[in-house]
């Protein structure tokens, strides 16, 4: 009666997902991919790209990976899409080259407290 | 989290990191807005999602002129519904392919996991995976097995392997046992995974059964 669901555990493809609880869940190993992922969005949304470009981007970067990786090692699926969205706004000059790593070095240096 | 990552002479890079510093940076360039972000994550978890696709597959199993205008075009039926928009407000070009018994269909994106977004919400995690997306050209018939579906060898087995233009939608066959649900009753029987052409439905017990 309860139809088929999930199947990725049979896939075995290296990590265990969340039990799909019913049909809205979310597919994000962690929060930082679902902001990546919402921010893409957003930014296309708000006609700063089109779709086509990013799309364009996303799979450039897939490509890159599989060429680097010819024994087909797999790669995070969100680190792909963060670094195509990364790529695209460089080159749109709407984030500066190396203000990112700037950026991210900054928040690096944050007292800590939690986290790592 | 991990320790085990390099530390050797670059600036800390993990992802989690650097998607907070690209929000920031674009947030100081006023280019964003961090509710709208918000608002776009609740939207896919919740609003949009497989219930949208489900939707189209029980109109198609109940109303058998809408099943004619789904699969003769599956943009302008899904849009009927209320079913538009994806990333930018456009939806790439729908197209619904039927399950019946000499034909099982699956639907993969080799390229980049393109995916019906506006009909099934976030793709599962094995969509994207490089392992599914290889293997299921290669070798539908095991993957499926995986899954846990045997697909009998005399029945045909239609891989879709979705483009840049164009996305694909399973239209299930519909489970025996099922003639007295109504349309809302039927959407809730059809996962995601079966609209992807992973799963079939099975015959509801009961009556007859």
């Amino acid at each position: 009666m309860a139809p088929q669901q999930g199947g990725d555990a049979r896939l075995q493809l290296g990590a265990e997902v969340a039990p799909p609880t019913e049909n809205g869940e979310l597919v994000f190993e962690a929060p930082w991919e679902a902001r990546v992922f919402a921010l893409a969005h957003h930014l296309c949304d708000a006609g700063l790209y089109s779709w086509d470009d990013f799309r364009e981007a996303l799979i450039a970067e897939i490509a890159q990976w599989d060429a680097a990786h010819p024994r087909g090692e797999g790669y995070v699926y969100y680190e792909r899409f963060q670094a195509a969205l990364e790529g695209l706004l460089v080159s749109r000059g709407l984030v500066a080259p190396g203000a990112l790593e700037a950026e991210t070095a900054k928040l690096a240096a944050r007292p800590h407290g939690h986290d790592h | 989290m991990s320790h085990d990552h390099d530390h050797d002479h670059e600036t800390p890079s993990g992802p989690a990191l650097r998607a907070e510093a690209l929000e920031a940076l674009l947030l100081e360039r006023g280019l964003l807005d961090p509710a709208e972000v918000d608002a776009v994550i609740a939207n896919y978890g919740e609003r949009v999602g497989p219930l949208n696709g489900a939707r189209v597959v029980a109109r198609a199993w109940t109303d058998a002129a809408y099943r004619q205008r789904l699969l003769a075009d599956g943009t302008a039926a899904a849009e009927e519904l209320g079913i538009v928009g994806g990333p930018g407000g456009q939806m790439e070009r729908l197209v619904v392919v039927e399950n019946d018994p000499a034909v099982h269909n699956v639907v993969v994106c080799t390229l980049c996991s393109c995916y019906p977004w506006a009909l099934l919400g976030l793709p599962p995690r094995w969509y994207k995976d490089p392992a599914y997306r290889s293997r299921v050209v290669r070798e539908p018939r095991a993957v499926l097995r995986e899954f846990g579906v045997e697909v009998p060898a005399e029945k045909a087995l239609q891989v879709w392997d979705s483009s840049a233009e164009v996305r694909y939608l399973v239209l299930p066959e519909r489970p025996e046992g099922t003639e007295g649900l109504s349309e809302a009753q039927l959407a809730a029987l059809v996962p995601r995974e079966a609209m992807i052409g992973v799963a079939v439905l099975q015959a509801l017990a009961g009556e007859g059964a």
